[in-house]
């Protein structure tokens, strides 16, 4: 087998394929980046959303919550179809790309909304208490008092799931995104060894959540670091 | 006028009562202490009154005008004039000592933050925590972060002072330091509303004393008539109590 490789790898690292392979690399950036990004920013919208007691805002923090409930329970595969049949249906013409996009997107706010909402529950009632009766606002006691207090309870979490994204984008090949799960199932396809084909696919994956687990790391460091009750 | 008029304040937490028609008026530059056993409203009433928890009825008015606690734009306004040492102190985790006293004024109330800081150094100082600036409430005793408290409240300069239990985790010098300071305040005119079990004080400092027992408002009246002479069973067997401890 080792003999196979040696002799394939020439033709496998061949100018064509390592484009494919980049394009296919960067299409999962794109769709974990996208969906960890805006996923962290809607989740904590969210969450936040689901902390205010006016009632006024009963049907906002209702459909929060089904939203959160929803996206949470439903697997990632059906999302996708779900989204991808629901634009179908409307007669709208977007690519499977985009369908990925939002799918990534819809999931990932699900899941980080719940991660913050527990980050957000974990600082001591008397913090809100004593904000409220200073006259902050919902934002200012999220800003100054809560999250400073919360991160360390959401980041470990958080960058789990972040890293459990990444390799669940390659769900996205199910309905024909070329990422680089299915950049490796054409590779393969064309003849080149299993081994080699996801070997490398293995060593890109790495490449891209290595970075991510560094980056928690440091904003643990830096945004968790004073030990509080 | 009256400073402070609660009328007719009810609250619950779940369906359990826990205040149950309060009515208490409060002069300007008056302090007034509640006593009463554990469970007997005391803290809920200052919580109710900071609008920390809607009541179930009532109202309060401020210098004669009506605060609906059912709106928001009303309690903001009667916050801006209130402050309150919780018992539990309810320090910023995330925040030094001097940032603590600092940032209501600064972020809040929008003043200059060089000259709130310097005012939360002398506040500090006269609650002998000038050395402990930089120090989080995580380090700090539960006495000194009590006096953080307090200072955090003064820097707001608030009209009217509530506090909880503000000498429960002092030691005895440091009861007379928070309590001259206490004094002190008293003489420049702010009016407080005090729970307390440090009966000698109670009796000291304040013009009236209410005696408050499962949620009513038993007896009101100065020291000397709630402490010698009280006129309600309740309020004699308490008393009684108290001062034979």
């Amino acid at each position: 087998m080792w003999q196979r490789l040696v002799e394939e790898a020439p033709q496998f690292f061949g100018y064509y394929n390592l484009i494919f392979l980049a394009e296919a690399a960067l299409a999962t950036f794109a769709l974990s980046a996208v969906g960890c990004v805006l996923g962290f920013l809607l989740g904590f919208l969210i969450a936040v959303v689901r902390r205010t007691l006016a009632w006024e805002l009963l049907p906002v923090r209702s459909l929060a919550f089904i939203f959160t409930e929803f996206f949470r329970r439903v697997p990632f595969l059906v999302t996708l179809m779900l989204v991808f049949f629901i634009f179908q249906g409307l007669g709208a013409n977007i690519s499977v790309f985009t369908v990925a996009l939002i799918s990534v997107v819809l999931i990932a706010t699900a899941f980080i909304a719940e991660i913050i909402r527990a980050g957000l529950e974990s600082v001591h009632r008397n913090q809100w208490d004593a904000a409220a009766a200073m006259n902050f606002s919902l934002w200012q006691t999220i800003w100054l008092v809560t999250m400073p207090q919360a991160w360390k309870i959401i980041l470990p979490p958080a960058f789990s799931f972040f890293i459990l994204f990444i390799k669940d984008t390659a769900l996205a090949s199910q309905i024909g995104v070329l990422e680089l799960t299915y950049a490796a199932k054409v590779l393969n396809n064309k003849g080149f060894s299993a081994a080699l084909v996801f070997g490398s696919v293995l060593v890109l994956y790495f490449a891209l959540s290595y970075p991510l687990t560094r980056l928690g790391m440091w904003m643990e460091a830096r945004l968790a670091t004073r030990r509080h009750r | 006028m009256r400073h402070v008029d609660i009328v007719d304040l009810a609250a619950s937490y779940a369906d359990a009562p826990v205040l149950d028609g309060i009515t208490l008026g409060i002069d300007r530059g008056q302090i007034v202490s509640l006593i009463g056993p554990s469970g007997s409203g005391k803290s809920t009433l200052l919580r109710v009154l900071m609008g920390l928890l809607p009541p179930k009825r009532g109202h309060v008015e401020l210098d004669g005008e009506k605060i609906d606690y059912a709106k928001r734009e009303q309690v903001r306004r009667l916050r801006d004039r209130f402050a309150i040492v919780f018992q539990q102190y309810n320090l910023f985790q995330n925040m030094t000592v001097l940032s603590n006293v600092t940032i209501a004024p600064v972020k809040i109330k929008k003043r200059d933050r060089a000259e709130v800081e310097r005012e939360a150094k002398e506040l500090l100082a006269k609650v002998g925590l000038a050395d402990k600036l930089s120090a989080y409430p995580d380090e700090l005793s539960g006495g000194q972060q009590q006096r953080v408290a307090v200072a955090r409240a003064l820097a707001l300069k608030p009209e009217v002072l509530l506090l909880d239990e503000v000498t429960s985790s002092l030691d005895p010098e440091l009861v007379k330091e928070v309590l001259d300071t206490i004094r002190l305040l008293a003489k420049e005119g702010m009016t407080m509303l005090i729970v307390s079990h440090e009966m000698g004080f109670v009796r000291e400092v304040s013009a009236k004393v209410v005696f408050m027992d499962a949620g009513r408002v038993v007896e009101e009246g100065a020291p000397a008539e709630i402490f010698d002479r009280p006129q309600e069973a309740r309020t004699q067997e308490f008393v009684e109590k108290i001062l034979r401890h």
